[in-house]
């Protein structure tokens, strides 16, 4: 227990450490290219970080992180998209970075592919068992009638509820 | 101290709840009925003992004891009065110990108000809410107990520990126990430690809905305990027949009703606090308290298909039991944090402890379910295909179909770094191209069932009644939004549905009034009242689908056609959107009240189509601590709202960025939610009507024993 979070203090250091070096290096390149400017508007640059999460936090998209990692980092995207990189470059960029994680959409390839193949089987599946039950439903009726049948108290019971239940409608 | 009050209290209502659960099974088995009198009894105690622990946390906060640790980690001297008393909550101990609370006011609730009418099925009910209080418990005095009082160890560390230094934390910890360890003693030689003030709440959890949020869900998570916990008695005690869905109907009603408030009310915090223009991120905690409430709904449709037609009986139990293993899931992951998520503010060493109830709880139902298959055979065969009880069904199948969806997204995360080595995130993108195209049928279903009988259907006459009128009318209106520019086919697919199963609404109503106006010559509000008061349930139900027909408008105005923009203006300088101008005027400096807190607001002038329209004030907070919040300014109608944020800026004012937001429709989702809580109550209101016939079966039971006697 003890060890386990030792380690993952350990691995979330470094990956904190790779993190900071990433914003470093990123920086630099915002310097160099900071002199070419160009006129990329905020919103070109959110329109991107929409599709990206913050790499170093949980969960949040890029385009609303309020961090300061955050902010460079869309930085990062406005120097990328005036050298003339398209949305995509720029979002494979990050992904070659940082991982799959900062992808708002799961990749649809290797293990992660089913995690769109997986709602279809069950959707598949569901609607399969859905006819196959309707179906036995409506045929077994001939075995249940039987049983219904052969147990008088339940069905006075149960005539006598109707009888009731039409009487008070 | 005052406060060890509340841990003896704790103490004690763990130890009656152990009572109670051996009390209610030895006297169920021997048939002693006093010993499931003392059961009871054991169990009514646990309610005031944690009532008095939960004012303890209260009282402590109130007063600014920061020995204890609870204290110091959610209150300070700053914290505003009534956040003190709801920081009861506002931390994983606490909170934890606050389920615990209202956990054992709805057993002692259920135990009072239904032990005459459910004595057969009353001892185990007893046993099985208890079982679940005492796990509760357990957590709370041995993993997360909100009454550890702060020390200091030789090393310097300030660590909480509710009996203070011992060697047996460290003889604790040598046998693996070191979660306990932790929470009980501190290391030897640790000395009492009292800070000068608390940390108090994180400001995101400061806002009013995040202070209602926790208590609405957490009602609806424990009030789904008590259908749990008679379909296990029902179960456990063979007598399977519909009583425990009857008796606990309204409980379910209430729970289903207290979580989707929870989901409205957390939904509107993130509106107005989280700053990103939207309502629902789907994130795994949402998605948490989310999955319940789909298989919920599941659940209150198909019972009624046993309460009618003696069917579906296995299902209706295997939908129960789903439904509360979602709900302690959903505590877990709010709890644990185990999937990554902005919610998560609480870790800590209650993950292991959670996994195993949840196993060992579904393992004991499901085996249960299995062992009494064969006393849970359908009274009756399913007519046609096309009736109200395939459509029901079909129903049920969709709702499962999305919670599955809802699931793989939430859960898969974990799979895949588990599996993969790879951490992925699921944003709203899986969400909306795999749980939103489910949504078209069930909305169709939601508009349709209604008109279907019940056993069999003819579709001569379902044509009649779900074409005449409903057909021209959304004929009508998809030409006059397609006329209005909508063009995008998921909208337009989208508000078909919408605006058929509205009008089915409305004309089931009219049809219902009109019927009643002549055959009782009321007047037509007369007719109305009465009619919603004879049938509480349908026209309730009706009122609930109205609910969700309006939300759906919202959902769509927002998901479709919210426009966005983000400029960095200088003074004087405007941006537009849509036919919107917003133009930056200053930045000033507000008095906040608040010690930690600095606010810095912009006035802006908002002018529509050139006509100055009003001036709004969007604002930043800005916390000691570093926290920054930048809640929306809104100018809002039923069309849409106007939702500006206010960015970065220069330190003097010069320029300030903002972004700018139009959700059309959105005050839709908000009417509809209060359409849909007004729906629910109507539903789950008692009637005399409902009393005199639920009477009247209970005596054509006792004759038709009678009868066989």
């Amino acid at each position: 227990m003890q060890e386990a979070r030792r380690k993952m203090q350990v691995a979330g250091g470094r990956l904190v450490i790779t993190l900071w070096v990433g914003v470093l290096a990123s920086l630099l390149v915002v310097g160099v290219v900071a002199a070419q400017g160009g006129t990329v508007t905020d919103d070109q640059v959110n329109a991107v970080a929409k599709k990206l999460n913050c790499p170093v936090c949980e969960n949040v998209p890029l385009d609303v992180c309020e961090t300061q990692a955050c902010a460079q980092w869309r930085d990062l995207i406005r120097q990328k998209l005036a050298t003339g990189e398209k949305p995509e470059q720029v979002i494979a960029y990050f992904r070659d970075t940082y991982g799959d994680r900062v992808l708002q959409e799961p990749p649809r390839s290797g293990f992660t592919a089913l995690i769109w193949i997986l709602p279809f089987v069950g959707l598949i599946a569901g609607v399969a068992i859905l006819v196959v039950v309707l179906r036995r439903m409506t045929a077994r009726s001939v075995a249940v009638d039987a049983t219904t049948e052969a147990s008088p108290v339940a069905d006075e019971y149960r005539q006598r509820l109707e009888r009731e239940l039409e009487e008070i409608k | 101290m005052v406060t060890d009050i509340g841990l003896i209290a704790v103490l004690l209502a763990f130890a009656a709840g152990i009572y109670s659960i051996v009390a209610a099974v030895y006297g169920a088995q021997s048939r002693r009925d006093d010993w499931v009198t003392s059961a009871r009894n054991a169990a009514l105690v646990v309610a005031p003992l944690l009532t008095l622990a939960s004012l303890m946390i209260v009282y402590s906060n109130l007063v600014g004891n920061y020995r204890l640790e609870y204290t110091a980690h959610v209150s300070s001297r700053a914290t505003p009065t009534a956040l003190k008393i709801t920081a009861l909550w506002g931390g994983q101990n606490g909170s934890l110990l606050f389920w615990s609370w209202l956990m054992s006011v709805f057993a002692a609730g259920v135990m009072l108000r239904k032990w005459d009418k459910n004595r057969d099925l009353m001892p185990y009910v007893i046993a099985v809410t208890e079982v679940i209080q005492v796990f509760f418990l357990a957590l709370v005095v041995l993993f997360a107990n909100p009454f550890a009082k702060l020390w200091q160890t030789p090393t310097g560390d300030i660590v909480g520990a509710v009996f203070g230094a011992s060697t047996l934390f460290a003889t604790l910890s040598s046998i693996g126990l070191s979660g306990i360890a932790q929470t009980w003693f501190a290391p030897v030689g640790s000395l009492p430690f009292t800070p000068a003030d608390g940390q108090g709440l994180a400001p995101l959890l400061r806002h009013p809905g995040m202070v209602a949020h926790p208590p609405f869900l957490y009602l609806g998570f424990v009030g789904f305990t008590i259908p749990y916990a008679f379909a296990m008695a029902a179960l456990i005690t063979g007598k399977t027949n519909d009583a425990w869905i009857r008796t606990t109907r309204r409980w379910t009603l209430m729970a289903w009703l207290f979580l989707g408030i929870g989901l409205l009310l957390g939904a509107r915090w993130a509106y107005d606090v989280l700053g990103w223009g939207g309502y629902w991120g789907w994130d795994a905690v949402e998605n948490a308290a989310l999955m319940p409430w789909i298989s919920g709904t599941a659940f209150l449709h198909s019972v009624m298909i046993q309460e009618k037609r003696g069917m579906l009986k296995i299902w209706n139990m295997f939908l129960i039991i789903l439904t509360f293993a979602q709900v302690v899931l959903g505590t877990f992951i709010t709890r644990t944090g185990v999937i990554s998520s902005v919610h998560s503010f609480a870790r800590s060493s209650i993950g292991v402890p959670f996994l195993v109830f949840t196993g060992v709880m579904l393992v004991g139902s499901v085996g249960l379910l299995l062992a009494r298959l064969g006393d849970l055979k359908s009274e009756n065969k399913l007519d046609s295909m096309l009736s109200r009880e395939s459509a029901f069904i079909a129903q049920n199948a969709l709702f499962l179909i999305i919670n599955l969806a809802v699931a793989i997204g939430t859960y898969f995360p974990i799979f895949s770094e588990l599996f993969a080595n790879n951490k992925i995130t699921v944003g709203p993108p899986y969400y909306d191209n795999v749980v939103g195209p489910l949504l078209a049928p069930l909305i169709l279903l939601m508009g349709i069932a209604p008109l279907i009988s019940w056993r069999a259907a003819s579709p001569q006459a379902l044509g009649r009644t779900a074409l005449t009128i409903p057909g021209p009318v959304t004929l009508t209106a998809v030409v006059i939004l397609f006329a209005l520019g909508i063009r995008n086919p998921w909208a337009l697919l989208g508000m078909t549905l919408i605006v058929y199963a509205g009008t089915i609404i409305v004309v089931e109503y009219v049809r219902g009034v009109r019927a009643r106006h002549r055959s009782t010559g009321e007047s037509w509000l007369a007719a109305l009242w009465n009619l919603i008061g004879r049938n509480r349930r349908r026209y309730g139900g009706y009122l609930v689908h109205a609910g969700v027909v309006l939300m759906g408008v919202g959902v769509i105005g927002t998901h479709v056609y919210q426009l966005e923009t983000q400029q960095a203006l200088a003074v004087g300088q405007s941006l537009s959107i849509g036919d919107y101008q917003v133009t930056f005027r200053r930045l000033e400096l507000v008095p906040s009240g608040q010690a930690d807190k600095r606010i810095i607001s912009a006035r802006v002038d908002v002018s529509q189509g050139g006509k100055p329209l009003a001036t709004m004030r969007p604002f930043q907070e800005q916390y000691t601590n570093g926290e920054r919040m930048t809640p929306p300014a809104l100018l809002g109608s039923m069309k849409e709202d106007l939702y500006v944020l206010l960015g970065g800026f220069e330190s003097d004012g010069s320029l300030a960025t903002f972004k700018v937001f139009i959700n059309p429709l959105v005050n839709w989702l908000w009417l509809g939610g209060i359409v849909f809580i007004l729906g629910t109550l109507v539903a789950a209101w008692p009637s005399a009507t409902e009393e005199r016939r639920a009477l009247s079966v209970e005596r054509g039971a006792l004759s038709a024993a009678g009868v066989a006697r």
